[in-house]
């Protein structure tokens, strides 16, 4: 045995290093994004977010309407306690079509962080028998979430055009900018909280606290107008603000965010992204061990 | 001949936790996260932090090989020795604490049949997702799609969820998709124990295609036969290391014989001051070695050892075959069936029993020893002889008989003869 480790040994650098060859060692130093990984493996991606959109259609007799459904009950709620009961103020625009903005927004965050964030422990099983970027574990969540407020926009912006009729042509091609920052800080957030989750199962019950939390520091059921002036830069770290501030506006020609608000809620959602990604990435490395 | 693989020195430490087996607590990792430094503080100087040594264990250690393009590499060991740790890390599931390798090609994983299968999901989505899962592109699965499903046999139900299915409709489709994958690399850990013999018969021909086929092959595998028949090479892996390494042969010749130095093998008797006779050691023997594994269909044999006093012509000596729930098979006895005595008293001796090709299947059995003389049994060892019977195809149907509801198969001759005139 010793002789043929040694044979092995002068061996090693034999193996010729083709872009296919890869190797395997246990990584140190700062995590790295692997996008090229994730870009080679694109199609895998694909299947799984078709696979998680199938599989929630599975069974079901309404189907597809339930991503209308949702925001839409959601919204007739709000309208009724927060609109007609709290009197809240909507910065102009129909209290029905405001929360509605506010809750497409949300309820993509927070299915998206709380889908992303169990995703990991979910697949279990599949991680500890195949090798494939794990990243698309938490992202398919994400993505589904993201398929389902488009998807509720597309169907229902052209009624809210019709009930409330927004004051001056608006810049509906904004929204996906708006989004992007949402999106950005739910994959940081989603994926951290997955990584988290599988280490220590006390993350099952810290993601929907959290959750609840987060919607209560976000213009959801209120604009943002009604935080006092001299937090609203502080409030704006939280990248909902952006997100839904700047989706109002772009739809229903409420009064723009400021450029300060914006600036801080992508700046904060760009940190989220990376602190999140990161931490999944570095975590990855001992997922299997602790799993 | 280029080498697909090179490993040098792979090792993987687990850490064993104290409390048990559960999930770290996120409290937990806080306190020691705070404590921890200062603990190291208070006992700088005191004494060496050697506690970690001994929570820790190591899968594997020191593995150092190389594969070649186009070889079967065949890796034995018993449970635990590594063998999924090894193909874990080759496959890229866990990182290895220390050591490197390189791979080259595209490795395709089956350390489960139906990695990535959704029980909501129809049998044709399940195929392009599991396919997706194991590394396949859309086009490759696509284009093997017939294939695949023509070797699972289940085209009549491929629009139906999967968690309709029978298990052994599940495990064909699963097992079709796999063994279709495009891979330069496979590394295959027990998927062949799956399913009816018809159909591991099937997946072992389809091993034996995509080895033949130039393909680098990693194989773990209990069964013996399929090790044999399959791989170029072999490695015996125990406690994390290689043991042995290289031919195939010797490699399961090693497996079956390791451990025969220990006293599995050959029972030794401690002396006892009863008067009579009292052996001293027993030893099974396969094909005339000791041996604690023995391969379906190999000749035994035992030998004992005793002493006597008063010395005695005619020793009496039994014993009893047990099956896996302790159940007994045989009950032999030179009481019942003559045999020679000694031409004179003796005071010690050795007695050998051959017993021939017994006829068991695969499974672990048990001997009980009686000796004594015309009158009483003067020493009883029970179950002191244990070992395991290693399944083999002896007459290359590539089907061993079943081990589960019986313990003996018998060599019988089949006569096929035309119908009897009334």
């Amino acid at each position: 045995m010793a002789g043929q480790a040694a044979d092995v040994t002068i061996g090693a650098p034999s193996v010729p290093r083709e872009g296919s060859t890869f190797e395997i060692g246990r990584d140190r130093g700062l995590p790295t994004l692997g996008i090229r990984e994730l870009w080679t493996a694109r199609g895998l991606f694909g299947f799984l977010f078709w696979r998680d959109i199938k599989v929630r259609y599975a069974q079901t007799v309404l189907g597809i309407a339930w991503v209308v459904l949702q925001p839409l009950t959601t919204t007739l709620v709000f309208a009724l306690v927060f609109g007609r009961l709290a009197h809240l103020p909507s910065d102009g625009a129909a209290y029905p079509a405001f929360a509605f903005i506010g809750l497409i927004v949300w309820t993509f965050f927070s299915s998206a962080v709380a889908g992303a964030g169990s995703s990991l422990v979910e697949e279990t099983a599949l991680l500890k028998k195949v090798y494939f970027p794990r990243l698309f574990i938490p992202l398919a969540p994400v993505a589904v979430a993201l398929f389902d407020a488009a998807i509720a926009l597309f169907i229902l912006a052209p009624a809210l055009v019709v009930i409330a009729p927004p004051p001056r042509l608006v810049p509906v091609f904004a929204v996906p900018l708006f989004l992007l920052i949402a999106v950005a800080a739910c994959v940081g957030v989603g994926a951290a909280l997955a990584a988290l989750n599988l280490r220590y199962r006390d993350f099952r019950y810290v993601i929907p606290f959290l959750l609840q939390g987060w919607m209560f520091v976000s213009p959801i059921a209120y604009p943002t107008s009604m935080v006092p002036a001299a937090y609203r830069a502080l409030y704006a770290l939280n990248p909902l603000v952006g997100a839904v501030e700047g989706c109002r506006w772009a739809l229903l020609g409420t009064p723009a965010p400021t450029v300060g608000m914006l600036g801080a809620s992508a700046i904060s959602a760009a940190a989220m992204f990376a602190v999140g990604t990161l931490y999944f990435r570095w975590s990855e490395r001992t997922l299997v061990d602790v799993a | 001949m280029r080498a697909r693989i090179v490993a040098e020195g792979i090792g993987k430490r687990y850490t064993i936790s104290h409390r048990g087996n559960r999930y770290r607590t996120l409290r937990e990792d806080l306190m020691s996260a705070v404590w921890a430094p200062l603990r190291r503080l208070a006992s700088r100087g005191s004494r060496p932090t050697n506690t970690r040594a001994r929570d820790e264990f190591w899968a594997v250690r020191d593995l150092s090989f190389e594969i070649a393009d186009g070889e079967v590499f065949g890796i034995i060991g018993r449970n635990g020795a590594g063998k999924s740790t090894l193909l874990k890390i080759l496959s890229r599931i866990i990182q290895p604490s220390e050591g490197r390798a390189w791979v080259r090609g595209r490795v395709g994983t089956l350390l489960e049949v139906g990695a990535g299968f959704h029980p909501e999901l129809t049998g044709r989505d399940n195929v392009y997702l599991s396919g997706a899962i194991l590394g396949m592109s859309r086009r490759e699965i696509t284009s093997r799609f017939d294939e695949m499903v023509a070797f699972s046999g289940v085209e009549r139900f491929l629009d139906t969820p999967v968690k309709r299915y029978s298990s052994g409709m599940y495990l064909r489709l699963a097992f079709s998709v796999a063994a279709h994958l495009e891979a330069d690399i496979l590394v295959v850990d027990e998927v062949l124990a799956v399913g009816d013999a018809e159909f591991q018969q099937k997946c072992l021909g389809r091993m034996e295609e995509v080895a033949g086929a130039g393909r680098t092959v990693l194989f773990v595998s209990h069964n013996l036969a399929a090790v044999h028949t399959l791989c170029t090479r072999a490695g015996v892996l125990d406690a994390g290391r290689f043991v042995h390494y290289g031919d195939v042969e010797e490699c399961i010749r090693s497996y079956l014989h390791w451990g025969d130095e220990s006293a599995s093998a050959i029972v030794t008797f401690p002396p006892s001051n009863v008067l009579g006779l009292h052996m001293t050691s027993a030893a099974l023997l396969a094909d005339s070695r000791p041996a604690t594994r023995v391969f379906m269909g190999a000749a035994l044999s035992m030998e004992i050892t005793f002493v006597c006093d008063p010395p005695v012509q005619l020793p009496y000596i039994g014993y009893t075959l047990h099956g896996k729930g302790g159940e007994t098979l045989l009950n032999v006895n030179n009481r019942y069936q003559a045999s020679t005595p000694y031409p004179s008293p003796v005071r010690s001796g050795l007695l050998r029993l051959e017993l021939g090709a017994v006829p068991l299947v695969g499974g672990r059995y048990s001997i009980s020893l009686y000796l004594g003389d015309v009158a009483t049994d003067t020493h009883v060892a029970e179950h002191a002889l244990v070992f395991e019977v290693i399944e083999r195809d002896l007459w290359g149907t590539g089907q061993v008989p079943p081990s589960e509801e019986s313990h003996m198969w018998w060599p019988t001759t089949f006569h096929l003869l035309p119908a009897r005139e009334p």
